[in-house]
């Protein structure tokens, strides 16, 4: 009796196992089959960012060719965006901007590869391990950090030494652009010079260079693409920096090229305009994207550029 | 003769050579000191000028103009406010974007499409995101400038950090995992799931925080989206108005040439923010060297 009813307790457990089982199976079939979708949707998101950018600063900057020929805005000096007859010429703030990562780069390039060379052919690994992670603790400090620092401290310093500098300028700014780019500079040049094989370098030393004239007639020419690569991506990162120049160069649009003067760059426009409530459709409105764009393209040239030079130029070993 | 002569000069010629060779490495070192001497000036100045009027009533009094009463409650919610959009946004979409490519995109052209995509969006300038969260957060979907467009704004910011490396992580769990599980007759999910992720996860959240640090120090795209530093209601929301610890220390910077005390209240605003991105990373360096398997 009792296995009887065991027996049939089984043969219904069997078969809702068999059920369950089925169940189950398709559960994990719908799971198979959806999760790489959804996983997919999530993975278009970032694409959608790209979109999204062209598209807005594309669509919106078209508003502002069709008031401003385009010629005029890249042939035009004069930026008056706020006067009875407003001006929209692109040129003082690609001045500015250039002639800041121009310091930066002044600063940042002999400093930075110096660095690398130190840490990467003179340095124990010891001594290694502890400057390289303090150095990129430089390249953490959040840019509004260096954007007190500069008006703050730099700044006041330049104008005792120099004092035709105004209180605002291009050259403080500069500077600690500069210091804030050296990490990358350092870092991204290491890298590529770590990457030497040591037979090689073993193979100049053995013929009786100093480490000096290893680095430099050896390490340095085989590593020069990646070293090249650091450098425009620097230049590209201190062409997008804001928070440094919007603070410590103010917002002079006057078309110079003197290092004591405030200048604007392309991003300490674009906060200066879209904090100052530009009435939207406005012509002033528009050109913030025109801005925009430009200063993208700039960046994206640039970066498309560090990637070429470190694939093209490479040497193999 | 001529020959022996020249071996007879070699020592004084390689002398002079080893000479300059030691100069330039004093040199070589002396520059990667300065970068660390400016960071210890910084630091010095900014504690120095901060430091003072750095207590607990500066950490909880509301915004005033007064600089002898203001305080940073407002900045400092506000930044949890957006963290609190960002952190879920940043984890789900990145970790998942980087579970599709290292686990289900197939190679060819869909995956080096988004991968190129994520190495170039790294590039793009933070205002230029600015500008985006401002035209389709703010204004096209119409959230105006909130904790919800500013969170979505920075998360857009960080996400190609957070994509790269966990995509680094996934890589880096061990083969023969995923092969016993498959062995087992488990599914890929349940593979994914129970045995990839778990295994991943301490460098997922290195990573992960690593994005955050970012986020939290990020001033430009705040700027764009108009963020105000004025006596505003702390947030208690996702669609109320937010200030932030960066835009406090911008327009304090900004001011201190009308009132110099702005100066010290930036800079003890400074201090706040640096305390907080140290906490954060110490955190990711602890997590990293506690989980770090050696498989």
């Amino acid at each position: 009796m009792t296995s009887h009813s065991k027996k049939e307790n089984n043969a219904v457990s069997v078969s809702e196992m068999i059920a369950q089982n089925k169940q189950k199976k398709s559960f994990h079939n719908f799971n198979e089959k959806s999760i790489p979708v959804f996983l997919f949707l999530l993975a278009s998101i970032t694409i959608l960012t790209t979109i999204g950018i062209l598209y807005t600063l594309i669509s919106e900057a078209i508003h502002f060719f069709m008031e401003v020929p385009i010629l005029d805005f890249f042939t035009g000096t004069e930026l008056k965006p706020l006067s009875q007859d407003p001006q929209f010429g692109i040129l003082p703030l690609l001045n500015g901007t250039l002639i800041s990562s121009i310091i930066a780069i002044l600063v940042a390039g002999p400093i930075g590869l110096m660095s690398a060379i130190y840490l990467s052919e003179y340095a124990s690994d010891k001594v290694r391990r502890v400057l390289k992670p303090l150095l990129e603790v430089l390249a953490g400090i959040p840019t509004i950090v260096y954007g007190f620092f500069a008006f703050t401290f730099v700044t006041p310093i330049i104008r005792a030494i120099w004092p035709q500098v105004e209180a605002t300028n291009i050259l403080s700014p500069g500077l600690v652009m500069g210091v804030m780019i050296i990490p990358m500079i350092a870092s991204l040049s290491e890298d590529a010079m770590s990457s030497v094989p040591n037979r090689i370098r073993e193979g100049s030393l053995a013929m009786g260079t100093t480490r000096l004239e290893t680095t430099f007639k050896v390490v340095i020419p085989a590593a020069l693409s990646g070293i090249i690569a650091s450098f425009v991506l620097a230049i590209s990162r201190a062409i997008g920096e804001t928070m440094i120049v919007t603070i410590a160069s103010g917002s002079s649009k006057n078309f110079t090229f003197d290092l004591t003067q405030s200048m604007q760059t392309m991003t300490a426009y674009i906060v200066e305009v879209s904090g100052g409530e530009a009435p939207a459709g406005s012509t002033l409105h528009y050109s913030l994207y025109a801005v925009a764009l430009t200063l993208f393209a700039f960046t994206l040239i640039m970066n498309l550029l560090a990637k070429y030079v470190s694939r093209k130029f490479r040497e193999e070993y | 003769m001529a020959k022996s002569q020249a071996v007879m000069r070699q020592p004084n010629k390689i002398n002079a050579r080893v000479r300059i060779n030691t100069f330039w490495k004093s040199i070589f070192f002396l520059s990667t000191l300065f970068g660390l001497f400016v960071l210890a000036i910084l630091i010095y100045r900014v504690v120095a000028d901060g430091m003072a009027w750095l207590d607990l009533s500066f950490l909880t009094s509301r915004l005033s103009t007064d600089p002898n009463t203001a305080g940073i409650s407002g900045a400092i919610l506000g930044t949890l406010w957006v963290m609190l959009v960002v952190i879920p946004v940043t984890l789900i979409v990145g970790v998942g974007t980087a579970i599709y490519l290292e686990m289900y995109a197939k190679k060819g052209f869909m995956k080096s499409i988004i991968e190129t995509n994520i190495a170039n969006l790294a590039g793009v300038p933070s205002i230029v995101y600015g500008l985006l969260g401002l035209t389709v957060f703010v204004r096209l979907m119409a959230f105006g400038n909130v904790v919800l467009a500013g969170g979505l704004t920075l998360s857009l910011l960080v996400l190609p950090i957070l994509v790269v490396s966990a995509q680094e992580a996934l890589r880096a769990v061990p083969g023969y995992l995923e092969e016993a599980s498959y062995g087992m007759g488990a599914t890929k999910w349940q593979t994914i799931r129970r045995i990839i992720l778990p295994a991943a996860i301490p460098s997922i959240l290195t990573g992960a925080i690593l994005a955050m640090s970012r986020a939290i120090g990020e001033t430009a795209p705040l700027t764009v989206l108009g963020i105000p530093a004025l006596l505003i209601p702390l947030p208690g929301g996702l669609f109320d108005t937010f200030t932030a610890l960066p835009m406090q220390i911008y327009y304090w910077t900004l001011d201190s040439s009308l009132v110099a005390e702005y100066a010290n209240l930036a800079a003890a605003t400074i201090i706040v923010l640096l305390v907080i991105l140290f906490i954060l990373n110490s955190i990711a360096i602890f997590i990293r060297n506690k989980y770090q398997q050696s498989y």
